[in-house]
């Protein structure tokens, strides 16, 4: 904590002195700051940022591939677009903003002060956010010294030998490596933080068995984060080794195997999908119950279901390999470990069902957030059960049904509960309530539009449409399929922008929130809104799962029956 | 209003939680267990890949004596944080002198396989995928090496300015489980890279 003031202690020196003053101060305050509720503001901020800049990169795609043989953009920009949409989707908006979350949540739950190592916290987010910035810079930088700058164009998960010097020539392979590597230690950094954090720092009395469920979910994705980025990271430092030092590792010319890069990349790949997707249902395990005025439905299940779901992650990533040719042994055991981890996974749905049934439900926009969340996320499901079945993958590998399926769960599950989140822990962060009109306008409109473009986008695929093609002929009969998703892509475009504007609006003209303006009951609810810099005054102490219920509800607290 | 949740029924035992420290070590020597993992498997997919010479059984011989010495160093790590936890600071800086003395010598030993390997048998990192899977992964380890020895040093500093105490124990405890970590990768990759994959 010592730093945590002198820190603060600085900033406001700078501010007294004079003209401008303010303005440096506040900055300084915020680009030096280790305070957890800022770093995880400024992660919120940055993947917002991004999440503009690769929404309009979809949305030119989608204009692109609106009508047949079109020329919009060049078939090159089309490679640039959906490497850097893919990159920036993934390592740039969905990890930084689940990462932003955790941060600002994770000590507030567990009544800490702040997180275990608050400096390492500030050097993972400076770390990850130069990353992105890098990756951006290859639109100016990417081919060197001579002519203009290309961004990189080898796919989010840039199979070798593409990647090879002498197919990838210039810097913008490189650009990609490097801010890939760099997102990765701010992961590792951020992750170890919530560990540590959450078995280290948690007030008196929260034992693991009363943990919110939020903290668990954090907890278990970071722990699958040690095991999962760290392979992206050697793969990439093989790969600059292979660009910059002559090796051979994916140099199919000297003995080297391209299967090996995408052995490595889905490690990290597969499992990233779980990264990305625990913080949801840690968020949905929060929101579900407090609008459905019932504490969670099997806390216990829900845990373990966790836990498996971080094992059984590991063992899946070939199922993106099916059409390699891995043989029957390998084709069996992915379909097979596929298929059961859609088991730990209905239990959490059943569990969020039977969280709702019987419940006072209040339909905020949170909640019909997380509502939409728990019926895309089946669908999404399913289809990911039916694309595990290797032979129904070899029909429909890299075509447009896949894109459509893991954009049913990045953004029919994910999104969404990013979302929910946003309108549920605004309060929290600002003071002020979100418009709710607002919000319901928001939710209609994305949820027309999601459904244009994501149900729609599996057809095409069934006909036969590959996926990372920049047009196509007009007698194929994809044309007024892909018409439909384009104009999808605008209603969710558009609902964003109505998001944003509330988001923006908010903050000055908001209803004043109060501490706990949902009647919740985690500790984040018991301080201010928005928290003072040391959280709580007094460390609070627990007694059960549901802290402010024991506070509001003296005569019947949780404790008599855990 | 920050209400602190204060219901103080319950007083009965005392709130221990791990140290965050180590918790923290733990989890980097996890994540660094992985990428180990991942250039230990190239190693070994890639043994007797490589499409010309030199091959492995050619030109590799068996650092035993620095081995043993890096081996060694993890006792004596353990030895000056045992002494240091008895405040007994002026052995502590001894054992982490002995323990800096050990993990150079083993560098140096690497520095001059790699100069004999180099200079004499014209094995370099792009000379075919021995050249690329060994260099990786022992100058991978040996950047680990490189690091704790800073590290190390960084303490044995402290200690010689005399601002190493008791109190230090801890943190000190922390670098040894690094240093540990390091012996044991260590042994995953000699086994590999000098037993099997010769």
């Amino acid at each position: 904590m010592a730093t945590q003031t002198q820190v603060a202690g600085v900033g406001y020196q700078a501010g007294a002195k004079g003209p401008g003053g303010v303005f440096l101060a506040t900055l300084q305050d915020w680009v030096m700051t280790v305070d957890h509720k800022k770093i995880g503001i400024m992660y919120i901020v940055y993947a917002l940022l991004f999440l503009a800049i690769a929404g309009v990169e979809a949305l030119l795609m989608r204009i692109q591939l609106a009508v047949p043989n079109n020329h919009f953009v060049s078939p090159q920009t089309f490679n640039r677009l959906f490497t850097m949409h893919g990159t920036t989707m993934v390592f740039f908006v969905g990890m930084p903003i689940l990462f932003g979350f955790g941060n600002y949540l994770v000590p507030l739950m567990i009544g800490a002060r702040d997180m275990a190592f608050p400096r390492l916290n500030a050097f993972s987010f400076w770390v990850s956010a130069f990353a992105g910035f890098l990756l951006y810079f290859s639109y100016f930088a990417g081919s060197g010294l001579y002519g203009a700058g290309t961004a990189p164009d080898v796919g989010w998960f840039a199979y070798a030998p593409l990647t090879a010097k002498v197919f990838s020539p210039g810097h913008s392979t490189d650009y990609w490596t490097l801010s890939v590597l760099l997102s990765g230690v701010g992961s590792i950094g951020t992750a170890l933080n919530i560990v540590a954090t959450t078995l280290c720092m948690r007030c008196k009395g929260m034992k693991l068995s009363r943990l919110p469920l939020l903290v668990w979910l954090y907890f278990v994705t970071s722990c699958i984060a040690f095991i999962a980025i760290s392979p992206l990271t050697a793969a990439q430092i093989m790969l600059i080794i292979d660009r910059y030092l002559g090796g051979h590792f994916f140099d199919t010319q000297a003995g080297g195997s391209a299967v090996l890069w995408m052995h490595f990349f889905w490690i990290f790949g597969h499992p990233e999908v779980y990264i990305l997707v625990l913080p949801a249902f840690a968020f949905a395990n929060e929101i579900i119950p407090v609008f459905s005025r019932k504490a969670i439905f099997g806390y216990p299940a829900m845990v373990a279901a966790t836990v498996g779901i971080g094992f059984i992650s590991m063992s899946v990533w070939a199922h993106h390999m099916f059409t390699v040719g891995m043989g029957p042994a390998g084709n069996t055991f992915f379909t097979l470990s596929t298929m059961i981890i859609a088991v730990p996974t209905g239990i959490k749905i059943f569990n969020w069902l039977a969280t709702m049934w019987g419940g006072n439900i209040h339909f905020t926009t949170p909640m019909i957030f997380a509502i939409a969340f728990l019926f895309q996320f089946l669908i999404a499901g399913l289809t990911g059960v039916m694309l595990a079945a290797s032979p129904f993958d070899w029909q429909l590998g890299s075509s447009y049904f896949v894109v459509a399926h893991f954009h049913y769960v990045l953004v029919g599950a994910i999104l969404f509960m990013i979302f929910s989140a946003f309108y549920f822990w605004y309060p929290k962060m600002t003071g002020r309530m979100m418009s709710e009109k607002l919000g319901k306008w928001h939710f209609w409109l994305f949820i027309i539009g999601f459904h244009l473009t994501f149900d729609f986008m599996h057809i095409p695929g069934i006909l036969g449409m590959p996926r990372r093609i920049f047009t196509y002929e007009a007698d194929r009969g994809w044309a007024s399929w892909n018409m439909i998703v384009s104009i999808g892509a605008f209603v969710q475009a558009i609902a964003t922008l109505i998001f944003l504007y509330n988001l923006i609006s908010s903050y000055f003209k908001g209803q004043i929130a109060g501490p706990d303006p949902w009647d919740a009951w985690t500790l984040e609810w018991s301080t201010n809104s928005p928290p003072p810099s040391y959280n709580f005054a007094q460390i609070p102490t627990v007694e059960s799962r549901r802290p402010l219920w024991d506070i509001k509800h003296p005569e019947d607290p949780d404790s008599r029956y855990e | 209003m920050s209400t602190a949740v204060a219901v103080a029924h319950e007083t009965a035992g005392e709130w221990k939680q791990p140290s965050r420290g180590i918790v923290g070590m733990f989890c980097l020597i996890a994540a660094e267990s992985a990428i180990f993992v991942i250039f230990v498997v190239a190693y070994i997919y890639y043994t007797g890949k490589s499409l010309n010479g030199p091959t492995p059984r050619q030109v590799l011989d068996i650092p035993w004596f620095t081995s043993v010495c890096l081996l060694s160093s993890s006792i004596t790590v353990h030895f000056a944080v045992h002494a240091l936890q008895h405040a007994r600071v002026r052995a502590s800086a001894l054992w982490l002198a002995g323990t800096i003395l050990l993990g150079g010598i083993f560098l140096a030993g690497t520095g001059m396989e790699w100069y004999r390997l180099i200079y004499h048998d014209g094995l370099t990192i792009s000379t075919n995928l021995f050249g690329t899977t060994f260099y990786s992964l022992v100058g991978l380890h040996a950047s680990h090496v490189i690091v704790g020895l800073i590290m190390l040093l960084a303490a044995l500093i402290f200690a010689t300015m005399g601002k190493l105490g008791k109190q230090h124990a801890e943190r000190l405890e922390v670098l040894s489980l690094y240093w540990h970590f390091v012996d044991a990768v260590w042994v995953v990759v000699f086994t590999v890279v000098y037993v099997l994959g010769r």
